[in-house]
């Protein structure tokens, strides 16, 4: 990383647990201060998606987690860490429809198991951890020059 | 700079600097400086929720006076539904049309059709329509104002259908230039408007060069006149008046009025900006997707809650409801014919000229970089202020200040609660000065030893 951390935007968001009325706020501050800098709407719109699916995955299962904003001229990084039950079989999560929400979640609307695919999905690079009994890390990463883009 | 036109106007004279509008203000548009109220352009969109929060009155909706009608050859007045539901339960459409030329318009048009026709083409348009969802329906300039600036990620999900009024006032040029050998700017179209927004989708269209409506007059100043002119009409039966209502255009007057008498099944409706915030923010999200079609307006209940409106707005919601219901009831369907609806569907007559483009807000920086930085230094000065968004530095939050004081715009010693701080650092230079001067130097030697001297 050559980029000095003057250019650097570094910011830690806390994410209760459980509590469903405050869901959503986090990626709705990502979302403003992604605006306030001028980043592209259409950039903005995924990680909108991303960020809100990674909130809604703490909120839904964890006791408490973090979500961190890295942002550089040509990069988004964000990082979602949580202390909860973290996630047996990664990849079966990772399936479409694939869901462990509860009935009562299910009848607010989450839980369709879109959530993981639909991270993956708005960001151009994915990367997910999680210790059983420990908790889950989501890693993602979106590029903003066009011509880093895969 | 003048690049966007607004609908509203502050009095400076007037104004006292109250802080009423600037807390209010949903898109955080309006500071107090120099202890007058001003609009940040950019951010303003028209919603008029200042005009009806300020106690001096100071805040100014621009219509146009009912004078101007002398300018043309023949006039024609175009109300919105909401002015049917300003007047008591018997007083129905036909009646208030037949006021409205007494007062002088050459005519006045059932825009109700007009809304019914448009109606019949978003269901068509949102059968065919295979993209993201949900559409939004651009019925409420304040909206699409709003998505343009704050969700510009979601201006392809604004429904293409021009507004009934624009289409309108275009066919009525059309038609009366030809009835009378007339040339179509020598014909004034008239909107008779529940709120000021209207009129910057009038004077500035969000979608293409210029509006067929000529000017848009306030439903609060042609209230009473319009109320006498009524008074001494002859009386028709209620029945008869009853039929000659559209059921489907009524509707547009009252949120969930569209969804309703298009019996739409996967649709929404919102009304107040606030509410609209929350939705279009799970709309961003990728939330409501099994939605097919929102329906939203700035005001509470829709357009009777305007602010040039004069009935309480529960009063007139319900006044409409009840019409819907009756005419339901009665199975009354005076509406356009759906297969004629369909042809001109086909010929795109009902689709706006242009296309919609975002307007969002100017970044902090043009340079990305220098905007990163930027926006760290927001967060630092942030976090040092007290939080409690009391508002007297002019700026409608702590937050919102942060930012000014980035942008250059002010000053961080405008904030009140840095006037100890500076008070102790004035003081304490003060001190400094006064222990460097002699009189407050304990070593100085008196007056009377350095005469000695």
């Amino acid at each position: 990383m050559t980029m000095g951390d003057e250019n650097r935007f570094l910011q830690s968001f806390e994410i209760e647990g459980k509590n469903f009325g405050k869901a959503g706020s986090i990626s709705t501050k990502v979302k403003e201060i992604l605006q306030e800098i001028g980043i592209e709407p259409t950039v903005i719109r995924r990680v909108a998606i991303a960020t809100y699916e990674a909130e809604m995955n703490v909120v839904m299962y964890a006791r408490r987690g973090e979500l961190t904003l890295n942002l550089s001229p040509t990069e988004i990084h964000i990082e979602v860490e949580d202390e909860g039950p973290g996630i047996e079989d990664i990849e079966l999560a990772m399936q479409e429809g694939y869901s462990t929400a509860t009935e009562e979640m299910r009848e607010m609307g989450f839980g369709a198991g879109m959530g993981l695919p639909n991270i993956k999905k708005n960001s151009d690079k994915f990367e997910i951890f999680s210790t059983p009994g420990v908790g889950t890390s989501v890693h993602i990463v979106l590029y903003l020059n066009q011509s880093v883009r895969k | 700079m003048n690049q966007y036109f607004h609908s509203i106007r502050i009095d400076a004279e007037k104004c006292n600097g109250r802080m009423k509008c600037l807390r209010i203000c949903p898109t955080q548009a309006i500071r107090i400086r120099n202890g007058k109220a001003m609009i940040i352009e950019e951010k303003c969109i028209d919603c008029g929720e200042c005009i009806t929060s300020c106690p001096s009155g100071a805040i100014i909706p621009l219509t146009n006076p009912f004078g101007e009608l002398s300018r043309f050859r023949h006039t024609m007045a175009i109300p919105s539904p909401a002015l049917y539901a300003q007047f008591g339960r018997e007083i129905l459409p036909d009646r208030i049309l037949a006021g409205l030329k007494k007062l002088g318009f050459d005519d006045a048009f059932e825009l109700a059709f007009t809304c019914g026709e448009v109606s019949f083409a978003i269901q068509e348009y949102l059968r065919e329509y295979k993209g993201p969802k949900p559409l939004i329906s651009n019925a409420c300039p304040t909206v699409v104002r709003l998505i343009q600036v704050r969700y510009p990620g979601l201006i392809d999900q604004i429904i293409p259908i021009d507004t009934p009024r624009e289409i309108a006032a275009r066919e009525i040029k059309k038609k009366k230039s030809k009835q009378f050998h007339l040339k179509e700017e020598e014909i004034g179209t008239f909107y008779l408007t529940p709120c000021p927004a209207k009129m910057i989708s009038i004077k500035q269209p969000a979608e293409k060069g210029k509006s067929d409506i000529d000017g848009a007059i306030s439903i609060s100043d042609i209230y009473s006149p319009l109320l006498s002119a009524m008074e001494g009409l002859e009386k028709r039966s209620y029945r008869k008046a009853l039929e000659s209502i559209c059921i489907l255009g009524i509707g547009w007057a009252i949120v969930g009025g569209i969804c309703r008498t298009l019996r739409l099944k996967n649709s929404l409706d919102v009304s107040g900006i606030n509410d609209i915030i929350k939705v279009f923010n799970d709309i961003e999200r990728g939330k409501l997707r099994n939605i097919d079609f929102i329906e939203a307006y700035s005001c509470h209940q829709g357009c009777v809650g305007g602010s040039l409106t004069v009935e309480n707005l529960y009063i007139s919601y319900n006044k409409i409801l009840k019409l819907i219901e009756t005419l339901e009831f009665e199975k009354i369907k005076a509406c356009p014919d759906i297969r004629e609806v369909r042809k001109l569907y086909n010929q795109k007559y009902f689709f706006i000229e242009g296309k919609l483009e975002p307007r969002p807000l100017k970044p902090l920086d043009e340079d990305l970089g220098r905007a990163i930085k930027k926006r760290k230094e927001k967060e630092e000065i942030y976090e040092a202020l007290s939080k409690i968004d009391c508002g007297a530095c002019g700026s409608p939050t702590c937050l919102s200040f942060a930012e000014d004081v980035v942008r250059q715009e002010v000053d961080l010693s405008d904030c009140i609660f840095n006037l100890p701080r500076r008070f102790k650092e004035i003081s304490r230079e003060i001190t400094e000065l006064l222990e460097k001067t002699a009189f407050l130097n304990p070593d100085r030697p008196k007056t009377k030893e350095r005469i000695k001297k």
